[in-house]
């Protein structure tokens, strides 16, 4: 190894140089914006009232407690749902993935049953299941506003999912089923060794982006009488016609929401990367 | 130094921007003063309405008995349709000039610009809520009473105590619902539903076995709705403080003087009396809770 030249020096040192300008002139620019954005919002003639309105410390405090109370519901529901989602949009996928005149009715159960989960709005769904079901006075039938909400938002997201579950199955190449059925293994092997393992991975992005979107809607179990983080707000915000709870609850969803984000952008870049694993680039 | 320059010339591009979103003209304060509605700077010409000459009035869509009759607040039905039309008349406006909007609760609330110039809801009056809109001077005394089915275990109770044990339901953004939880303090969870619509079915459910509604309410409930169901009594005041309606409006709103005075002078001339006695079933009849 010799020294580096003189040339090479001057090119690394013009290079240090410009990358310090570029940083210089990104702060700068970002500081006007910033000022600009800050100066047009707190110059507007309605701004002292919105900040009272929207962002007053006081009420944010007192909404608090509240609101993690009903965040709290979210969370549960969340996890016990989003379980039972999987479960159930992967087995509805299957139905609708199963090859052969037998299996007609099932298949075509599956279907109807995504076309009218997909098609139906959530809100109507819930209260259909809300408050229709226990108005038929059957033993049996649940009475609870969140377990009821809980069968609407199952019965809608597994029908979305049962979609993405079904995408990534049909994603693998028909060579694969072939060359496995070939091997000799049944269907049901060829789904469970060949088939599955690689649709579940090429799905776990829009898996986890539908899991983003339930966070948010798994709140709406709300209309049928329970409190959740956002009708904590709504509550605590009729009370002093202060918008400010909204606020701290959007941001607690926020919260919430930022590691199943990370999540996803970390599940895709590993898919991507297995995806191209021993080719070009690689 | 083409990066300053480009720096330049977006700092020239956002003064711009900032000067495009320049403050809208505010009105200006509102007089002070005595006012006689109709009369001096409460005369019909010289209300600043939203369209000059018709004075707007904002609701809510649906609309419920018996403040308004059969969702139609211009129809001149209903306790607070009534008084709309009294207020307007005694501000100088004819049946004819009176506009109606349909606004949802939060609309009504928030602090942007208004799309009515006073709103009719069953807004109760609140030190906490004074400081986001202006009401008018009250023109309805209102409590809240405790409706159950008569076969309910709930319907036996007497005293406010007696309902603790108890799942109740109330509507979202009420006053009706603070009175449930913090009155009552019932040992569950109080129910909150979008509308009284649909706290009516989770008692016909049984979801519930009591709602809180205002006694008006109440007594439609019960006489034309769920006629199964019964009064179990009215909630005392809460901090032994009358609760009342009043007419929202626009924070800082001039109009706000003027429609009190007429709530005043409708008050005083028997008009709100002679309404209510149309309209609001006799408040005596029902139980009161202990």
């Amino acid at each position: 190894m010799s020294a580096p030249s003189q040339l090479h020096l001057e090119r690394l040192a013009y290079k240090r140089s410009r990358a310090r300008r570029s940083t210089v002139v990104a702060l700068l620019s970002t500081v006007v914006f910033a000022a600009a954005a800050w100066l047009t919002i707190t110059n507007a003639p309605g701004w002292p009232r919105v900040q009272e309105s929207f962002f007053d410390w006081e009420a944010a405090k007192k909404s608090f407690p509240a609101l993690l109370d009903g965040l709290w519901l979210n969370v549960r529901v969340l996890v016990v749902c989003g379980i039972l989602i999987l479960v159930i949009g992967l087995g509805i996928a299957a139905l609708r993935t199963l090859r052969g005149p037998v299996w007609f009715p099932l298949r075509a159960l599956a279907t109807a049953y995504v076309d009218l989960f997909r098609g139906l709005p959530l809100i109507i769904c819930l209260y259909l299941i809300g408050f229709g079901l226990p108005g038929l006075r059957l033993g049996g039938i649940p009475n609870d506003p969140v377990v009821l909400g809980s069968i609407a938002l199952v019965l809608v997201y597994s029908a979305y999912v049962a979609e993405v579950f079904r995408a990534g199955i049909e994603s693998i190449h028909p060579s694969q089923l072939a060359s496995a059925r070939s091997l000799g293994l049944t269907h049901a092997q060829t789904m469970r060794i060949v088939v599955m393992p690689q649709a579940v991975r090429r799905v776990l992005p829009p898996l986890l982006n539908d899991f983003v979107a339930f966070q948010k809607d798994c709140g709406l179990i709300s209309v049928l009488g329970a409190v959740d983080a956002v009708r904590a707000a709504q509550i605590e915000s009729a009370t002093s016609y202060n918008f400010t709870p909204y606020v701290v609850a959007g941001l607690l969803f926020v919260l919430l929401a930022v590691p199943s984000s990370r999540l996803a952008d970390w599940a895709s870049r590993r898919a991507a990367r297995r995806q191209n694993a021993g080719g070009p680039g690689a | 130094m083409r990066g300053m320059r480009a720096v330049t010339a977006l700092f020239a591009v956002v003064l711009v921007v900032v000067a495009g979103c320049a403050p809208v003209e505010e009105q200006g304060p509102a007089a002070e003063g005595p006012a006689t509605a109709g009369a001096g700077d409460c005369a019909k010409a010289a209300l600043k309405t939203r369209t000059p000459g018709k004075f707007t009035f904002g609701t809510d869509q649906p609309v419920y008995e018996p403040w308004f009759s059969g969702d139609d607040p211009s129809n001149g039905k209903g306790f607070e349709s009534a008084v709309a039309y009294a207020v307007a008349g005694k501000l100088g406006y004819a049946k004819a000039e009176v506009d109606w909007v349909r606004v949802p609760f939060n609309a009504a609330i928030q602090p942007g610009p208004k799309s009515f110039d006073a709103n009719l809801n069953e807004f109760s009056i609140t030190d906490d809520r004074r400081k986001a809109v202006d009401f008018s001077t009250p023109y309805y005394d209102v409590t809240q009473a405790v409706v159950a089915f008569k076969s309910s275990p709930a319907a036996k109770a007497t005293t406010v105590a007696a309902l603790k044990e108890f799942k109740l339901g109330a509507q979202v953004g009420t006053t009706s619902y603070d009175a449930a939880a913090k009155q009552v303090q019932p040992t569950q969870q109080v129910a909150v539903y979008n509308n009284n619509d649909d706290a009516k079915q989770a008692l016909r459910n049984n979801q519930v076995q009591a709602i809180v509604v205002d006694l008006a309410t109440a007594f439609y409930i019960t006489s034309a709705e769920l006629t199964d169901a019964v009064i179990v009594g009215q909630l005392p005041a809460s901090g032994g403080k009358a609760e009342q309606f009043g007419i929202v409006l626009d924070k800082g709103s001039s109009l706000t003087r003027c429609v009190s005075a007429a709530v005043d002078a409708l008050r005083a001339d028997g008009t709100l009396a002679q309404a209510e006695k149309q309209w609001l079933a006799e408040a005596g009849k029902a139980p009161k809770l202990t």
